[in-house]
């Protein structure tokens, strides 16, 4: 299988959307003739034309608008936000418009729309540019969330987010557009809601989303290696739909979970995680369920310090050995 | 605003008595201050303030006593001044309704009517919160396991599920054959209600396990004093020319238990479910009466001790459990037990096991009466009885007369000790 990168596989998708429906387009800050703020989009605007991939003035609250009216009408809009930090101006049309109309028109009409981009800190960019949206958002019934953490997951999510008939907002992330991942050549989907084991284990569940399960992933090796403890790795994929039962049949298994997560702790996603579990696994727990989030701050500009803020591989393992 | 609660200063502590405060109300308190003496089902030991402020409230007055973890006192900081006082005098209040005749229970009652349903309990009997996981407690119900006899080794003393697959099968199932309950006669006239002390409560506790849950067996044999009491005589003939100070035959004889203890260490175990742990080192468990009960501290490393430091050893630890001054890393650890009742005339017993260890001795008085000679001559003779009370899962029969045997071997001819 051809290792390609978590930016090859999201452009794939793309690519393969496209071709596949000549009713979705592309449309944002630089997608086009620029090939993306991140090459996302690159080589999109040169194959498919002016008509379906299109460039933007500076103006989220327009273009995301845009698209909502457009997906109404029947289109399917994949809108990139050169940073999800950048959503907060077009909030309106996310949640208002977007995340209600389905419901408000008694399901007469939908919103087949894809909102993407980046939203993720530790790049130096600033805390206007580092929020991690994903607990604002999924908080509205209507909308969808994924948060795809490999180039596998980000390929097969990013095909279905497109054929989906609600708003799905794809969280990406830019420390792992470079990384490289193994990704099949015939074609696949990934359903929305369905969250993957990413490493078997007994002792203790780690639950993560987006570039926290490949943090998780690296404490588990640590904590098999140095403390012989057998960490299961679960990744949630989708934030909404939520993976209840994933969640609970592992933590049913482990009896311990740890949540990692580059939210901020207060009403994180990990908050509402770990509550489900309290609610619905109570008298299967064996310890308290513990949480590794970034620390509660907006995003630290000084490089050394914004990297201790998100959840480290070492917070990750020292919050396992204390319930041990 | 800081609590000061009750702390727990024991492993097997579940409540302490407040036996007088150091400081008052109004009081200012630095980091360290002494602010309580604290009297634990083992010592008395002193609490001290792991922060600063000003103490405002005393909800356990002296002579009271409280769970761990409750409420004792409150301490605010500069500029704090104290809530409404309420729910953190309750239990206080209403625990000195246990030991009070009836007509101050019925005042109680009235007093319960109020109150929330945990402060009930507190008079309704020793309801002990266990810490525990939700899944050790699911566990426990399903298999009828009591988790207050189970130690815990998660985060905070907390019970978790592995505590539970790791002990001995016999000790889990206490619901299935519980016995009925033994209950008293109703108070008759004149009778006395002596409310359990915190150390009579552990008494109770641990005893009736050991009772219930260790297959005692027992072997006696009586041997030739004589000898050691000559001994004795000599050494503290010129011990006392020397001003040192004398030897007891009690000294002699807890020599030999821990030296017999070495030679023959399957006696030096305990009974660990899946397992028999035996000890390198022998912690000697002694035995000290003490008004209200008594308590066990602990010789470290007795093997290694000559006759003269396990007497200094003994005579210290027991000044300091009559006392109270013991330091609950001084009574706890033990691997095996002396009781010497030689001193109040007893000539045999037979003594319960202190658990989790696999054998206690009891030593009874020498007695001087005939015994029948190597010759057939009836000669007088300085005689002694030793009981060993052994657990028949970790010491058989043979092991336990291997044992006496040695003890014997020793006590008879005690120059050997010195060796």
């Amino acid at each position: 299988m051809p290792k390609i990168t978590y930016r090859k596989a999201l452009n794939d998708a793309l690519a393969e959307e496209l071709a596949r429906d000549n009713d979705v387009f592309i449309i944002g800050e630089e997608v086009a003739q620029y090939n993306g703020a991140y090459k996302v989009t690159e080589g999109l605007w040169a194959r498919f034309g002016d008509k379906r991939v299109l460039d933007t003035p500076i103006t989220e609250a327009a273009f995301v608008g845009l698209g909502v009216g457009a997906s109404m009408l029947g289109l399917r809009p994949v809108i990139e936000l050169m940073f999800w930090s950048f959503a907060y101006v077009a909030y309106d049309q996310i949640v208002n418009n977007a995340g209600c109309i389905r419901y408000m028109s008694g399901g007469l009409i939908h919103c087949p729309i894809v909102i993407r981009g980046p939203a993720n800190g530790g790049t130096n960019v600033g805390a206007t540019h580092s929020h991690t949206p994903e607990s604002i958002l999924a908080n509205n019934p209507g909308v969808k969330v994924v948060c795809p953490a490999t180039a596998y997951d980000a390929k097969g999510l990013m095909k279905t987010a497109i054929r989906d008939n609600d708003p799905v907002f794809v969280m990406e992330n830019t420390l792992l557009y470079g990384e490289s991942w193994e990704v099949p050549e015939e074609e696949y989907l990934i359903p929305l809601g369905v969250a993957d084991v990413k490493r078997e284990g007994a002792d203790v569940s780690l639950v993560a989303h987006g570039r926290a399960v490949i943090t998780s992933l690296k404490a588990a090796e640590i904590l098999a290696g140095e403390h012989g403890i057998n960490a299961e790795v679960l990744d949630l994929r989708s934030i909404r739909p939520l993976d209840e039962d994933a969640i609970l049949k592992s933590v049913r298994k482990t009896h311990r979970a740890v949540l990692v997560d580059e939210n901020k702790p207060f009403c994180a996603v990990s908050a509402q995680i770990a509550t489900m579990i309290q609610e619905k696994a109570f008298d299967d727990l064996d310890a308290p369920v513990m949480r590794v989030c970034a620390l509660d701050a907006p995003a630290i500009y000084s490089p050394p310090l914004e990297k201790l803020q998100l959840p480290t591989v070492e917070r990750i393992v020292e919050k396992v050995l204390s319930i041990r | 605003m800081t609590y000061i609660e009750m702390p727990k200063l024991s492993d097997t502590m579940t409540e302490g008595t407040v036996v007088k405060w150091r400081k008052a109300v109004g009081d200012s308190i630095s980091v360290g201050d002494v602010l309580a003496e604290i009297e634990t089902d083992k010592a008395v030991m002193e609490l001290e303030a792991f922060d600063e402020g000003m103490l405002t409230e005393i909800y356990v007055n002296g002579g009271g006593k409280a769970r761990i973890g409750e409420k004792l006192a409150l301490l605010a900081g500069v500029g704090e001044s104290a809530p409404e006082r309420k729910d953190a005098s309750i239990p206080a209040e209403t625990r000195r309704a246990t030991d009070v005749e009836e007509h101050v229970q019925a005042e109680v009652q009235t007093t319960l009517a109020r109150l929330a349903p945990s402060a009930v309990r507190t008079v309704a009997g020793p309801n002990t919160r266990v810490k525990a996981s939700p899944l050790a407690k699911k566990i426990a119900a399903a298999s009828g396991v009591d988790l207050s006899q189970v130690r815990g080794s998660g985060p905070g003393g907390r019970v978790v599920a592995k505590d539970l697959d790791s002990l001995p099968k016999e000790a889990v199932h206490l619901t299935a054959t519980a016995p009925a309950a033994i209950i008293p006669l109703a108070l008759p006239d004149g009778a006395k209600r002596i409310p359990l002390s915190g150390m009579r409560k552990i008494i109770a506790e641990r005893l009736l396990a050991s009772k219930t849950q260790i297959p005692h067996f027992y072997l006696n044999i009586e041997v030739n004093a004589g000898e050691l009491l000559r001994l004795r005589t000599q050494f503290n003939e010129s011990l006392e020319k020397a001003g040192a100070g004398k030897l007891t035959i009690n000294d002699f004889i807890l020599k030999a238990v821990v030296a017999a203890a070495a030679k023959v260490p399957r006696v030096n175990a305990s009974f660990a479910g899946d397992a028999i742990i035996e000890y390198t080192d022998v912690h000697l468990s002694v035995a000290v009466a003490i008004d209200e009960g008594l308590v066990t501290p602990v010789i470290r490393q007795a093997q290694k001790k000559s006759l003269r430091e396990i007497s200094d050893a003994v005579k210290d630890l027991a000044m300091r459990a009559r006392n109270k001054k013991l330091k609950p890393e001084e009574y706890q650890g033990g691997t095996l037990t002396v009781s010497n009742l030689g001193s109040y005339g007893i000539e045999s017993f037979s003594a319960v096991i202190n658990p989790p260890q696999a054998i206690i001795l009891a030593i009874g008085a020498i007695v001087k009466k005939p015994v029948v000679n190597a010759r057939d001559e009836i000669v007088p003779a300085h005689r002694m009885a030793i009981g060993l009370s052994a657990d028949h899962r970790v010491v058989d029969g043979a092991i336990g007369a291997e044992y006496l045997a040695e003890l014997r071997r020793l006590i008879e001819n005690p120059a050997l000790m010195l060796i």
